[in-house]
């Protein structure tokens, strides 16, 4: 298979950064070392190329595009301006993709889909929707995120400053740089008051090296947001949902509007009826050693789950994890040994999300 | 990167310096490179019989799970403990700091089936291309 690369790719070599495959994408895994770019953005600012991702334009009336019928979003009650995180789902229920919408205008949305998950996405969502619009080709995307990207934008968008300072958590705008109408919205997956950044391909270098011309401002690779999203507790599309799970599994039917119709609504009602079998959850282990994906979770000797995704936590010094086990053993402070050949971890199961301090809502 | 003369290596990546009848063992620059940051080191104790190319513990990076090989056989007499709370000490100084353990070595003969420093860095180079 041919691997794609971002329009960053050579800024990434020239910055020594390990290239490693991600979801059929070339992408920097790091630059100077993962702790060092986890704790930059901790407490910093770092800037991840995140170009791989995918987005669609969808025009026109809510319920005439269908775009309502294939989404688990409020879009709805969604004012001008805004973001909502939730799920595309099949009929069973199982989730295809997670994804943020942006409201561009009253009939106009902009979906940001994963990017191991956009083809497939593709097709889904025009099995259904009329007039989708793949607009990944020409997008670039960043994510700037830290407790100091606030002072950084605005030190480059000057002028906006002021709008850029009274943007709110799941909100967005539109900023003049280069000529073009950049979209910012304060979100992000680290769990820092951050930003996603949307233009167009040929200013990316630009952008990129501007921001980099800030010294607060650091690169940053995939290895470090595995565990900055990890410590939040924030999933990974292909590790901790997929299509053989459900938003109720997971854990997020906050992001489910269940009172509009959508795909996958009555399995999800029937399964909220039954109770659901497995759920997913966090575990701590008491070591340095790090739960991984696909071990195997037991209580008391018996299999009870597998781990879905794992990683040590520089901040609280032991391993992390998130994994489904079976509903009925799920108790907040029960001790559970994960398990691989040889390894043995042992491990409580605790509320999300791990770090707490984060700046996100600062 | 370093590879100092003096010690020598294992195709899987090890490093063991023989002084009398002892070794001291660790992992080389290219290895702890490779790894990423050191996260979790598992030590043998002391005591244990180690074999020759034979996992004797394990050290995990951000990104995974790795066994490490010892160069040679023989009994584990000393540990480097400051590497079950500091086992990034393995990637700031892979021949110094960060060596693993120490062992008795049983049969020097062994030697024989090792790298010099010299044979090691072309093996890299290899690999590296």
């Amino acid at each position: 298979m041919d691997l794609k690369s971002t329009p960053l790719l050579e800024e990434h070599k020239k910055l020594k950064a390990k290239i490693g495959e991600f979801a059929g994408w070339l992408m920097p895994i790091q630059y100077s070392g993962i702790i060092d770019e986890y704790y930059w953005t901790r407490k910093n600012c770092s800037v991840f190329d995140t170009c791989h991702m995918g987005e669609f334009i969808v025009h026109g009336d809510l319920k005439e595009s269908n775009l309502d019928r294939v989404v688990t979003h409020d879009l709805e009650n969604m004012e001008i301006n805004r973001c909502s995180y939730g799920f595309i789902l099949n009929e069973k229920g199982g989730i295809i993709d997670d994804l943020l919408i942006y409201k561009l205008q009253k009939d106009k949305w902009m979906l940001v889909v994963n990017a191991g998950t956009c083809e497939k996405d593709e097709k889904h969502l025009r099995k259904y929707i009329n007039g989708l619009e793949n607009i990944s080709e020409n997008t670039a995307k960043f994510d700037l995120q830290g407790p100091l990207s606030r002072e950084v934008l605005k030190d480059i968008l000057k002028d906006e400053s002021d709008k850029l300072e009274k943007l709110k958590y799941y909100h967005f705008d539109y900023f003049s740089l280069f000529g073009e109408n950049v979209i910012i919205s304060r979100t992000g997956y680290t769990g820092e008051l951050g930003y996603e950044l949307y233009l167009s391909k040929k200013n990316v270098e630009k952008l990129w090296k501007l921001l980099l011309s800030d010294e607060r401002v650091k690169p940053a690779g995939l290895g470090a947001r595995d565990i900055l999203r990890l410590e939040m507790g924030y999933p990974l599309y292909g590790n901790d949902i997929n299509e053989d799970t459900t938003p109720l599994e997971a854990g997020f039917e906050k992001f489910v509007n269940l009172k509009k119709d959508f795909i996958g609504k009555s399995a999800l009602l029937k399964q909220k009826k039954e109770g659901i079998k497995k759920m997913l959850v966090c575990l701590k282990s008491n070591s340095r050693r790090a739960p991984r994906h696909n071990y195997k979770i037991y209580l008391d000797g018996k299999e009870i789950g597998y781990v879905t995704s794992g990683t040590f936590s520089p901040i609280l010094s032991c391993g992390i994890g998130m994994g489904y086990i079976e509903k009925d053993y799920f108790e907040i402070g029960k001790k559970v040994l994960i398990k691989d050949g040889k390894i043995e971890i042992e491990a409580v199961i605790v509320e999300k999300p791990f770090y707490k301090e984060g700046s996100l809502m600062k | 990167m370093e590879i100092p003369e003096g010690l020598l290596y294992t195709k899987e990546h090890e490093w063991i310096k023989i002084e009398g009848n002892l070794g001291t063992i660790g992992i080389t620059d290219y290895a702890q490179n490779a790894l990423g940051d050191i996260t979790f080191v598992e030590l043998p104790k002391v005591g244990d019989e180690v074999k020759q190319f034979k996992p004797f513990a394990s050290v995990e990076s951000v990104k995974a799970a790795s066994d490490i090989y010892a160069p040679m056989s023989g009994k584990v007499v000393k540990l480097n403990e400051k590497l079950s709370t500091s086992p990034e000490l393995i990637n700031n100084s892979p021949y110094g700091d960060g060596w693993i353990a120490v062992i008795e070595i049983s049969d020097e003969k062994e030697k024989e089936n090792l790298m010099t420093a010299e044979e090691y860095k072309k093996y890299v180079e290899e690999l590296s291309e």
